[in-house]
């Protein structure tokens, strides 16, 4: 499965349109990692624990976005973007999109 | 009078600390930007017809980074009078810089000339007390073009 941002593949053929996929995931951060993060907001810099927590996230985003591709029986998903946003206190959601489609 | 107590103390650690992170950070960043320089990252959608076969992955990397007491401070005084909020143009600046660095890197791993289509996506994760902006998160995300070996 090709997954990429561009609209096309360099040097392979669009065989069949299959229209959008979608995968997201909605993570809360635990109460240890919140605490520590309220100190970084009064020192500053990297927070790592909500760099991985939402990288992670992401990942399963992709791959829920990649299940539903093969599901439709593509073998790419092109053009994918990612969007975030926070949906209450203490929570984000990861949603990543794309167009799946089948390459010959 | 205890509150003033602190208030000043957490001040004070702001600024101390959060100019050193602030200065190791960029001093990290630049000597990065320097090793991954040969990595072209752009945001033409196009691929290079003229490369050759050449192989792609999506590539990402991302940051969350937060603003010290001190600069939040500075930032809530500046609202008051309006203006450009110096302390979190930096921040955002870093975070972007970090963001693409991150994506290089990886791209890097691939053995990737470079990256097409980079996409930069910037979102507020924490809603402080006060709906401030307090940390942010930067996703910067593209293809990465490697040649095939024959």
């Amino acid at each position: 499965m090709i997954v990429t941002n561009m609209e096309i593949i360099p040097g392979q053929r669009i065989k069949q349109h299959l229209g959008l996929v979608q995968g997201s995931t909605v993570r809360a951060k635990h109460a240890g990692r919140d605490f520590m993060a309220s100190l970084k907001n009064i020192f500053g810099g990297e927070l790592k624990g909500y760099t991985e927590l939402l990288q992670e996230s992401r990942d399963e985003a992709v791959e829920r976005m990649k299940q539903q591709a093969s599901a439709v029986g593509a073998n790419a998903v092109l053009n994918v973007r990612f969007s975030t946003s926070s949906i209450t206190q203490g929570a984000a959601e990861l949603f990543a999109y794309g167009t799946a489609v089948i390459l010959e | 009078m205890y509150d003033l107590i602190i208030f000043i103390t957490l001040l004070a650690l702001g600024y101390f600390f959060g100019r050193a992170a602030e200065k190791r950070h960029y001093k990290s960043i630049i000597t990065r930007e320097q090793m991954l320089k040969d990595i072209i990252a752009v945001n033409s959608r196009v691929p290079p017809m003229d490369q050759g076969p050449l192989s792609s992955a999506l590539v990402s990397g991302n940051v969350v980074v937060s603003v010290d007491y001190f600069k939040r401070f500075l930032a809530g005084l500046r609202a008051l009078v309006g203006g450009r909020v110096v302390s979190y143009e930096s921040l955002l600046d870093r975070a972007r810089r970090e963001a693409i660095l991150r994506m290089k890197q990886q791209a890097r791993e691939l053995n990737a000339i470079m990256v097409f289509n980079t996409k930069l996506e910037t979102a507020s994760i924490s809603k402080n007390a006060r709906g401030a902006i307090g940390s942010i998160e930067v996703v910067a995300y593209g293809t990465a073009l490697s040649p095939v070996k024959r």
